[in-house]
């Protein structure tokens, strides 16, 4: 079976996932997204002409403010064409099915695609779908991956760590509706990272997570033990309507991340955090707002990750 | 007519033959093997010189999407497609629409089956009306209709007293009823195998009590009530060695597996393959391997196609929004012979579990060739190979997580109650 984000060169077709995605892919992206960071923040113009002429089609078929933002600031600056669609799920019960939608915008000549849709294995349907030439980026689909979230935390592991293959990470929270740990998780142990912790009550972990190369925890106290890097998840308000937890607050009362929890981990461990954040259930807002928080450059690496991987698929560097 | 199958190679699993045999048809029926009965003038000659000759395939799970979906398969297609898979008896489950909870629907689906004149088609009755799980159907009314056993195909049946009544009423009559186990609260939503791949994909999963508390339930039931049972498309270890237990208590209870989970495990769903979005879904190879071993001690009594032809556009969607089912009538003969090939299974005890073995579940009198037995034949060149490819099946659903395969043996004629149906 070939892999559906490689072409036959064996360069990057598309991002789907980070699961079986190449280390050298993987590290050309984090070298090229560190280019990017420089020139945002070594010029007064922020736009390369990169993708000059291109057209960049966001397609969300699922609410989404930071990722599709961040998308579009990324594409604005390598001086591409954007279009964004939103397109609520209510779109489907018009009659059209996802491959109409993604034919028709075809007929408009888009380049590139990045989609988000709330199914699983949604953005490979249409990968296999589009021609030769349109290149699509995952941008989260279902629980199964989020590539660029994952990419953008290795940025910033690497920028604050500097290497990967002597670091204890450990992922905390809602495992099992989590497409960002998924796609966390592989590439964490793509790059090297010897211990990748999960920390999780049994009800949102999946099974058998640990063939995905990582140690399970059921307490935070253990978990936390002497990371480098702790990542949390978001919980959504909906996992108590399903008989996961029986409520926020006794979440966070077991596993949120406290000052007190954080000091379990090594003194410079830092915190991430894909966002949105909900303080005061995975996260206190003394962490969140602490030293050994990077979120916010999280986000800022975010577009330089975005920048990186749209000039990859384009092949324009 | 009367027809001479000449030259050809008999396996009889029934009557234990296994032999080079000519085979003698005259009036819809069986007349002599070997040799010719007096007077014997044969209006056809089949001459099957390298070929075999087998009592015509008896299939217990074959949707024909009669009434009710005809966009995705007709009555027209899916003969067609039997008789170039060798099947001449089918049963189909109650999910049409509306499901089989009448008998007049019963009667005009077996009318316009008699009418193609090709399979013999047995269809399996609703246990309880609209397949809703709360009220029984008319199970005498049915049966006199043609129904061979009652069923909830794939709908859930979560009220236990209502399983426990709907048993003990077919019980009183003798009639068979057949499940699926699967627990609805811990399959909710499921597309994917509890497993490694589910877990990967992220895609939502159906784990393995699910089918085990169901059958656990179903079997305490049977126990209690006497019913007939045939639990229907196993997919577990665990459920096995259930059903092995059960026969080993001596309980009435019988068993089968598509022929999608003899070959086929969550792996082949590959990169979100649609075609493998199945029910029950496709398990670990740990369980396929159970299943096999199920298979070869007998705790498996038949193998189905599960034939559910799906129509194009709801295969073209993510995977869990896809709709479940692949077509599989036309392939079931080569996949047993695949299954009989790899596991090291002479051809006579493989063909067991689609010939004699499924037509007694039913409680008919097909699935061999005695004298005096229903001439349905199929003979088919076991050394033919082919590629499956889904443009070229007779099936309306092409979708089929075997596209690509290359299968050896292809069926060459299909006879169905003494007239050749279908010659290549």
């Amino acid at each position: 079976m070939n892999n559906p984000q490689l072409n036959k060169h064996g360069e990057l077709q598309h991002l789907l996932t980070t699961d079986g995605l190449p280390v050298r892919i993987l590290r050309d992206i984090l070298d090229k997204a560190t280019e990017f960071v420089n020139v945002a923040e070594g010029r007064e113009i922020k736009k390369v002409p990169l993708l000059h002429g291109k057209s960049v089609f966001n397609i969300f078929f699922e609410n989404s403010t930071r990722t599709r933002t961040t998308f579009e600031i990324a594409a604005k600056r390598l001086s591409a064409d954007v279009v964004n669609l939103n397109i609520g799920s209510s779109s489907t019960s018009k009659g059209e099915t996802l491959l109409d939608t993604v034919d028709n915008l075809c007929a408009m000549h888009a380049d590139m695609f990045v989609v988000r849709h709330s199914t699983s294995g949604a953005v490979h349907l249409i990968a296999k779908h589009v021609a030769p030439e349109v290149h699509v980026i995952n941008a989260g689909d279902g629980r199964h991956a989020h590539p660029t979230q994952a990419l953008l935390d290795m940025y910033t592991i690497r920028h604050y760590k500097k290497e990967f293959h002597n670091l204890r990470v450990a992922i905390v929270g809602d495992v099992l509706h989590s497409r960002v740990a998924r796609s966390q998780i592989h590439a964490l142990t793509t790059l090297g990272v010897p211990e990748v912790r999960v920390v999780a009550p049994k009800t949102l972990l999946p099974s058998q997570v640990e063939k995905l190369g990582v140690r399970v925890f059921h307490d935070m106290e253990n978990g936390l033990k002497d990371v480098d890097v702790v990542m949390m998840l978001r919980l959504q308000n909906e996992r108590m309507e399903g008989a996961l937890l029986p409520s926020a607050q006794e979440y966070f009362k077991y596993y949120g991340l406290t000052q007190e929890r954080l000091a379990r981990a090594k003194s410079d461990a830092i915190v991430m955090h894909p966002g949105p954040m909900n303080r005061g259930v995975e996260i206190d807002s003394s962490v969140a707002d602490g030293t050994q928080s990077v979120i916010l450059p999280q986000v800022t690496f975010g577009i330089a990750v975005r920048m990186a991987v749209m000039s990859t698929l384009a092949g324009a560097k | 007519m009367n027809i001479h199958i000449k030259n050809g190679h008999l396996i009889d699993p029934k009557n234990k033959i296994d032999a080079k045999q000519d085979v003698f048809i005259a009036d819809k029926h069986v007349v002599a093997i070997g040799s010719a009965p007096q007077g014997f003038v044969a209006q056809q000659v089949i001459d099957a010189a390298g070929l075999l000759v087998i009592p015509g395939l008896v299939d217990v799970a074959a949707r024909l999407r009669e009434p009710g979906y005809e966009y995705k398969a007709t009555l027209e297609s899916e003969m067609e497609a039997a008789m170039a898979g060798g099947v001449t008896s089918l049963s189909c489950p109650p999910d049409t629409d509306p499901p089989l909870d009448e008998p007049g629907l019963v009667e005009m689906l077996k009318h316009r089956a008699r009418s193609l004149n090709q399979a013999r088609v047995f269809p399996v009755g609703a246990l309880t009306y609209g397949l809703k799980g709360a009220e029984l159907t008319e199970m005498i009314e049915l049966t006199e209709a043609g129904c061979k056993a009652f069923s909830q195909a794939d709908a859930p049946l979560t009220d236990t007293r209502v399983l426990l009544r709907a048993m003990q009423y077919a019980a009183t009559f003798g009639y068979r009823v057949w499940l699926r186990p699967q627990d609805a609260f811990l399959a909710k939503d499921g597309v994917a195998h509890d497993g490694e791949i589910a877990t990967r994909y992220g895609l939502p999963a159906i784990p393995v009590v699910a089918e085990t508390i169901a059958l656990s339930t179903m079997l305490q039931l049977a126990r209690e009530t006497g019913v007939k049972l045939h639990v229907c498309r196993i997919s577990s270890a665990e459920g096995v060695e259930m059903v092995r237990a059960a026969k080993r208590e001596g309980l009435p209870v019988t068993c089968d597996v598509s022929m999608n989970h003899v070959h086929l495990t969550e792996m082949d769903i590959g990169f979100f393959d649609a075609n493998c979005h199945l029910i029950p879904p496709l398990r670990s190879l740990r369980d396929k391997a159970a299943l096999r071993a199920g298979l070869l001690d007998g705790t498996i009594d038949a193998i189905c196609s599960n034939h559910s032809p799906v129509d194009e556009d709801a295969k073209q969607l993510p995977f869990a929004e896809a709709e479940a089912g692949a077509t599989g009538v036309e392939l079931l003969l080569p996949l047993v012979l695949k299954w009989a090939e790899e596991d090291k299974v002479s051809l006579s005890d493989a063909l067991t579990r689609v010939t004699i073995n499924p037509a007694q579940l039913l409680g008919v009198k097909m699935g061999h060739l005695s004298v005096g037995a229903h001439a349905d034949v199929c003979v088919f060149d076991p050394k033919a190979t082919w590629k499956i490819e889904p443009a070229a099946l007779k099936s309306q659903g092409k979708n089929t997580p075997f596209n690509g395969y290359t299968v050896q043996g292809r069926v060459r004629h299909t006879i169905v109650e003494g007239h050749v149906a279908y010659s290549i």
